[in-house]
């Protein structure tokens, strides 16, 4: 018997898990954030597919405060693979007045993308979206399904999941409805980064330790940017930093960190002392922050 | 490093999550955010000082934590220097059985919670012959709460007893037993002052150094096709890669194998993935397959070695976990999910439905309730090829839909008589 490392396990689960959307649904999408997760679960699928073409577009939903640098990631990406790729904007949706744009100092469009992602998902008959979260993030993300029902609301119905054997994925749906998909539910951030480095993945240069200008605000860095508001009590400072998560520039907070290669990331994250969440404004505001967000349709 | 798969079960406040609190908690696997928003709720329930409630690590939604039960399996991911952990937190409410046998269907090891002061019970005994019967091969039997009978060994003795005379009628491989107060941290992570009878291992030691027994039958080449590759391109013209998962047992380029339903025999000329070249795979890897000669293969088929013929059926026994709370009933109609193959299926006949206090079979029984156990005998509107799933789990499991819900209603577990 060959042996297999933990990483070939993990990899063969997300494959198999991926080639069940392919092969059950119509029309398939893969939730494209920028982010690590759906990187690495970009490279899951090209494995699982070439020499074919990925039977699904790459899903972005665009809050308008992105990160340069993740667009342009973003875009030499799918023109280097050949992917489809289709953007919902959060400003569309702001402007069709299906959502209010929030103000005031902790004003952030995250909240809004649920709603962006909703109609992107009608829009195109969407019947599976593929996201990379993991179940590792945060208590709510711990309990999903892997092939994850959303009513014709969109809601994620935490009391009502479907039993899931095995390694058998229940994918049928009616009309309207669909499924979200998470082939690296099993994952940790660390697996992720040891996963990253075998592979040789291509990250954003966010992830590594850089120079940047920073808002320190309640004991979190922000990128300084256009998108956030300051007020006299936010000091700007320039700092040696790297993100743990990438989201919108308005609720991701970045690490001081001298990281600048996979491997110190990795070696920096065993001896992290809090978790990847943590860095993210908007699982703050409660308990249950991300289990209500879930129930209204969000990632 | 290798990975265990384990879940903890036991009745509704045997202290399931509190143990596996009190093992992430000792063994260093909590982070300082994760920490301080334990100790925060900690304060909120009206908790003095600094004392925590561990169970609120892994009760996740918020009708849980209100609650203080648990309604869905949580997974918790942790590694020792030894070896990666998932853990399966199930939920030990009747009500919720389901959701137990959702965590309990990966499992290699299964841990049993039975708190000492009541001893063993019919949920002991249900989601010990639940996991009996999904082939989990190791048990761990805590015997949690020690703390509250005076760490007494009598006491202790009495419960193994108790479980031994129990478990002689189910289908358990190993059992082990360990007395534990999840509370206080007793033999959980560190060895306990206060038990010098018990001789053996603290539990996580045990986890980190019990053989694993796979689940994976490594003897039986057997493949299904989940999607078909076909470029369509220029420089792919003619390429045909079948994509799927080695269910059990291994294949390299050269391999002599029968495609099923098509019943044609052909070679395999390539093994890869990502278009890279393996050129040999083996369970539970995924590849893509390429073969000699045109053959018709869609989704769903079958690809096996010809000396290793599966059991080729169009009827078939099964054990079965009754899921939903509709019930199941003699001559009702089902779809029936073979992996990546979906079927018509009806239930013949109820063979019978075990009794939960007995464990004896039960037969004339019109229907299987939520949360019944029992015999089926299945007729399907297609041929599936099987094994017994006693021999190989992969091959031997299937699911039932329900064709008006959609819902998943059953856990298969198909049965070939020799």
């Amino acid at each position: 018997m060959k042996y297999f490392d933990y990483l070939d396990y993990l990899e063969a689960e997300a494959i198999h898990i991926l080639r069940e959307t392919a092969g059950q649904f119509e029309r398939p999408a893969l939730l494209f954030s920028g982010g690590k997760d759906s990187i690495t679960l970009v490279h899951l699928a090209l494995k699982a597919f070439r020499p074919g073409k990925l039977p699904f577009p790459l899903v972005h939903i665009d809050t308008g405060h992105n990160f340069p640098e993740a667009i342009a990631f973003r875009d030499a990406l799918v023109e280097k693979i050949g992917a489809d790729l289709v953007v919902g904007y959060v400003q569309d949706s702001i402007d069709q007045g299906k959502v209010v744009e929030p103000t005031g100092k902790y004003a952030s469009r995250n909240a809004l993308q649920s709603v962006t992602l909703l109609d992107t998902i009608q829009a195109h008959g969407f019947d599976a979206c593929i996201g990379g979260a993991r179940r590792d993030e945060e208590k709510a993300r711990a309990k999903e399904r892997i092939f994850s029902h959303r009513d014709e609301f969109g809601q994620w119905q935490p009391k009502k999941q479907r039993p899931e054997l095995w390694n058998i994925y229940n994918g049928s749906i009616r009309k309207g409805e669909h499924m979200r998909v998470f082939p690296i539910s099993n994952w940790t951030e660390l697996d992720v980064w040891h996963y990253i480095l075998r592979e040789g993945i291509e990250l954003p240069s966010l992830y590594f330790a850089h120079r940047r200008e920073c808002i320190l605000r309640d004991g979190q860095l922000l990128a300084n940017s256009d998108f956030i508001y300051k007020d006299e009590q936010d000091v700007i400072v320039e700092k040696k930093v790297r993100f743990r998560t990438v989201g919108d520039m308005t609720c991701t907070a970045a690490v001081e960190s001298e990281a600048e290669t996979v491997e110190q990331v990795i070696e920096e994250i065993k001896a992290a002392k809090t978790t990847e969440r943590g860095t993210r404004v908007d699982d703050q505001v409660s308990e249950a922050a991300m289990e209500d967000r879930k129930k209204q349709g969000y990632f | 490093m290798d990975i265990l798969r384990f879940l903890t079960a036991g009745n509704v406040d045997d202290g399931k999550s509190t143990l596996i609190g009190r093992m992430l908690y000792d063994s260093h696997a909590l982070l300082e955010d994760q920490m301080q928003a334990i100790a925060r709720a900690s304060k909120n329930k009206g908790l003095s000082g600094d004392e925590l409630d561990l169970s609120l690590i892994t009760d996740g939604l918020r009708d849980e934590r209100q609650q203080g039960i648990t309604i869905d399996v949580a997974y918790k991911y942790f590694n020792t220097p030894k070896r990666k952990f998932i853990i399966a937190d199930t939920p030990g409410h009747v009500q919720y059985t389901r959701n137990m046998v959702t965590g309990a269907s990966n499992c290699q090891l299964a841990i049993i919670l039975i708190d000492a002061r009541h001893g063993v019970t019919e949920q002991t005994r249900r989601h010990s012959y639940i996991s009996a019967l999904l082939g989990i091969p190791h048990f761990v039997v805590c015997v949690n709460k020690m703390d509250l009978v005076d760490y007494s060994q009598a006491r202790f003795e009495e419960i193994v007893e108790d479980y031994r005379a129990m478990a002689q009628s189910m289908p358990v491989q190993e059992v082990t037993f360990i007395p534990v107060s999840a509370l206080k941290g007793d033999n959980v992570v560190k060895p306990s002052g206060r038990m010098p009878w018990y001789e053996g291992k603290p539990l996580l030691q045990h986890l980190e150094e019990v053989p694993v027994t796979d689940d994976i039958n490594y003897r039986l080449t057997r493949f299904q096709v989940q999607y078909v590759i076909r470029p369509k391109d220029d420089r792919f013209h003619d390429y045909r890669g079948y994509a799927g998962r080695m269910m059990s047992g291994e294949l390299k380029a050269g391999d002599t194998v029968m495609v099923y339903p098509a019943g044609m025999v052909t070679t395999v000329t390539g093994i890869e993935l990502g278009n890279r070249p393996l050129n040999e795979t083996q369970a539970p890897m995924s590849a893509t397959l390429l073969l000699a000669d045109d053959i018709d293969i869609s989704r769903g088929d079958y690809i096996f070695k010809p000396e290793q013929m599966p059991a080729i059926v169009n009827e078939v026994e099964a054990d079965i976990c009754w899921l939903d709370q509709k019930p199941l009933m003699q001559g009702g109609k089902y779809w029936l999910q073979h992996h990546s193959k979906k079927i018509q299926c009806k239930v013949e006949h109820i063979v019978y439905k075990t009794d939960i206090h007995s464990l004896q079979p039960m037969e004339g029984q019109p229907l299987l309730a939520m949360n019944d156990i029992g015999r089926v005998r299945l007729r399907l509107a297609e041929e599936l090829c099987i094994d017994d799933y006693r021999i190989n789990r992969a091959t031997g499991s299937a699911i039932l839909i329900d064709p008006n819900t959609y819902n998943t209603v059953a856990a298969v577990m198909m049965r070939v008589d020799e």
